[in-house]
């Protein structure tokens, strides 16, 4: 993995320092809350309902053990002895000290960690395919690319007031885990007829309010001219994005107002004057972030492991584990393993400290010391040896850390809702715990096949609901706290945004909702290679409609 | 209303006219872009200074013909939030080539400074009694940098492939050379 040169450390250690001197001038009353607050908001420090939360980097979803165990502590030490994984691979951390940030800050400078632009109108924390550089379909590895658009956004002197937030998501394979057309800027590593590997450039894409899939205004472009490429679009945006309402600053709004072809050309026009300016990237420095991401030294090892393919037989419930949770790897004899953080009845994403530790510890015994955080709020160990997975799969277990639920309908992503954020209608977190217990039954959760299930709190769409096989929105109904339900959104190649049932459902009716559209589901599939998602695009939302509300008729009469 | 310039609070002898008054005949003025545009020919005509104030929603390029007859031109951060004057700054520095002076005006706070600096602003407008202590410390708070500005600053690019640093320093030596005097 990356680490940090002399330069990137002075430029995390110069931030905290920085940083220090603005909690102090805050702590000494010579900052206002107003003036304060974007400053904060630049170093993901958030004030929340009930206290601060600060939310750290975890650029592209890449974590050491030794990263992780310093995770642990700070959680053990600055928090309630928890952190939660966010859907931007990040992690936040709810109950610190604004006095406390500055030593937090300093303990993961130690560690090549920080909180940079992890809030803010600014370029966020670039996002990539957890998979990155072991998947077996992968073109190229995604991560030199985030990370050189991390060192080039990172305190980027132009960009740093833009309208609104940035989001820009990199994806090295065709099957796209990244999400690439949901983000402000989603970059896809793809060849061109000549067999040379470049970026297909999406734009406009995002959720929140405006739920829109973005608009691929490039093609391909020559990887050494990504960054000029980049800033052309930011330029344009940040010079005609509109500032006058928040709820129309994201550049979705932009490319939807001008038009996908016109800004393409706008960008274009800009990027043909800088292209070939000090923006261009030499071989040299592509080559050295390559070499950091170079493969580790892996063993020569026969795809199938006996010993591996013995315990699958002698014990089904690792056997279920080994079906639902491993992912093929680049190298034959490995494993990708995914860790679920969405136990039954457990808050999605959430990971105590002991269990950071313990993944910590895992991942040097069994990950060639690596730990991925996925947008699906998971954890992923890398490099496992087949060898191996009886072992970590034993050592898992009693942590509840081996849920087979990968990809099924438990396996929920959702926002902090309202037990923590200022701006949540609604709680998402006891919904979740709900419909995970609801859904337990191994058997059953095979039966409904890849399901995903996303809820956010309220309709900035943190939990990207919009993009779930079923979203849940949480809405505010006089008062009481009301979910609306979504069919038929994907963030993947195929990507389409959800089409709302009906009528918005209470806390005490949404799990029996959600149980009416699965019963409606297999029911009436033709068979069970028709995914959920399938069956929906199929026969649209009257089904559900009707098993939920009644006869159209009915319904009819009802709202007369 | 005074200048942080050349690290120092100095007197600001230049004044903002308005597109109905008239124009002073031997003071050094600053004039919309409108009012450039609609009097181009009698306001080049001058024997004192002329500047330009440009609103954060008119386009740099407006400009393009004009960067060599200016001695100042004016952007604005209406509020500190508002960024669109970095990039008009850019633009005016590293596309149109314009070397006098680069003034931000409007809410200019020391957690901005150093960023105005690096686009190429190269005097800010600040109340005569405002302390610049605080201002010229934000400018120490770095000394690295990742990307190419307006700043000619060198970037930890350059630092890490010496041989691509003298290639692009030959070209955009001209254009950076005011503001590294300033920030040097």
């Amino acid at each position: 993995m990356y680490r940090y040169d002399e330069f990137d450390a002075t430029i995390v250690q110069e931030r905290v320092s920085q940083f220090r001197g603005q909690v102090a001038r805050r702590l000494a009353g010579e900052l206002t809350e107003d003036q304060f607050r974007p400053l904060r908001l630049k170093n993901g420090l958030y004030l929340q309902l009930h206290a601060y939360m600060l939310r750290i980097a975890v650029p592209y979803g890449v974590l050491s053990s030794k990263q992780m165990r310093k995770l642990a502590y700070i959680a053990r030490r600055y928090d309630r002895g928890f952190g939660h994984f966010t859907t931007r691979q990040n992690i936040q951390f709810n109950w610190p000290q604004l006095g406390d940030v500055p030593d937090i800050l300093q303990h993961l400078a130690e560690v090549e960690m920080h909180a940079i632009q992890t809030s803010g109108n600014c370029i966020r924390n670039v996002t990539a395919d957890q998979f990155a550089g072991v998947a077996a379909d992968e073109i190229e590895d995604p991560r030199i690319w985030a990370e050189i658009v991390r060192q080039w956004s990172t305190f980027h002197p132009e960009f740093s007031y833009l309208p609104r937030k940035f989001k820009i998501a990199v994806t090295g394979a065709p099957d796209d885990r990244a999400a690439v057309r949901v983000h402000d800027i989603g970059l896809r590593i793809v060849k061109n007829e000549a067999g040379e590997a470049g970026f297909e450039v999406w734009v406009g894409g995002g959720l929140g309010r405006t739920p829109i899939i973005g608009v691929a205004i490039r093609k391909f472009l020559p990887k050494e001219h990504l960054l000029s490429y980049l800033e052309a679009v930011l330029r344009v945006y940040n010079l005609l994005g509109r500032r006058d309402n928040i709820y129309k600053a994201r550049i979705k709004i932009l490319v939807q107002a001008t038009g996908g072809d016109k800004f393409a050309q706008l960008v274009e026009e800009e990027w043909e004057k800088i292209k070939d300016g000090p923006l261009h990237l030499p071989k040299g420095e592509i080559d050295r972030i390559h070499r950091y991401f170079a493969p580790p030294a892996y063993e020569k090892l026969d795809d199938i492991d006996p010993a591996f393919e013995t315990a699958k037989l002698e014990n089904p419930e690792f056997a279920r584990w080994a079906r639902t949770n491993l992912v093929k790897h680049r190298v034959p004899g490995y494993a990708i393993v995914n860790l679920s953080l969405k136990p039954e009845g457990g808050a999605p994403g959430d990971a105590s400290a002991d269990q950071m530790d313990l993944l910590a510890d895992l991942a040097d015994e069994f990950s060639l010391n690596e730990v991925r955080v996925t947008h699906h709020q998971n954890i992923v160990f890398p490099n496992v040896r087949k060898r191996d997975l009886f072992a970590l799969w034993q050592r898992l277990k009693p942590a509840k850390l081996a849920t087979s639920n990968l990809g099924f309908i438990s396996d929920i992503i959702a926002c902090p809702g309202l037990d923590y954020c200022n701006l949540a209608n609604a709680r998402s977190i006891p919904v979740a715990q709900r419909l995970s217990r609801h859904f337990s039954d191994p058997r059953k959760l095979d039966d409904i096949g890849e399901l995903r299930l996303n809820i956010s709190g309220c309709i900035n769409a943190c939990g990207h609901h919009h993009v779930g096989h079923i979203g849940i929105l949480g809405v505010d109904k006089q008062g009481q706290e009301f979910y609306q339900v979504t069919v038929g959104g994907s963030s993947k190649d195929d990507a389409s945004l959800g089409r709302i049932v009906g009528a918005a459902f209470s806390e005490d009716d949404i799990v029996p909702a959600i149980d009416t559209i699965i019963n409606t589901y297999l029911a009436n599939r033709t068979d069970r290679s028709e995914r959920f998602l399938d069956y929906v695009r199929r026969v649209g939302t009257d089904p559900f409609k009707e098993a939920l509300y009644g006869p159209a008729p009915a319904r009819r009469t009802a709202a007369e | 209303m005074a200048l942080l310039q050349h690290g120092a609070l100095q007197p600001n002898n230049w004044r903002f006219v308005g597109d109905d008054a008239a124009i002073p005949a031997d003071e050094a003025v600053i004039v919309s872009l409108k009012r450039w545009q609609a009097e181009s020919e009698s306001l080049r005509g001058r024997n004192a200074p002329v500047g330009v104030r440009l609103k954060n929603d008119e386009p740099a390029l407006a400009l393009a013909e004009d960067v060599h007859r200016l001695s100042l031109i004016e952007v604005e951060f209406p509020k500190f939030t508002d960024g669109r004057a970095f990039s008009q700054a850019r633009i005016l520095r590293d596309k149109l080539g314009y070397q006098g002076e680069l003034r931000g005006i409007g809410n200019i706070l020391r957690d901005q400074y150093l960023y105005m600096t690096r686009c190429g602003i190269d005097a800010v407008e600040l109340p005569e009694d405002k302390p610049i202590e605080g201002y010229l410390a934000a400018l120490e708070e770095f000394s690295a940098w990742y990307q190419p500005a307006s700043d000619g600053r060198t970037t930890v690019l350059e630092l890490r492939h010496p041989a691509n640093a003298n290639a692009r320093q030959g070209a955009s030596a001209l254009l950076s050379a005011s503001v590294a005097a300033h920030s040097a």
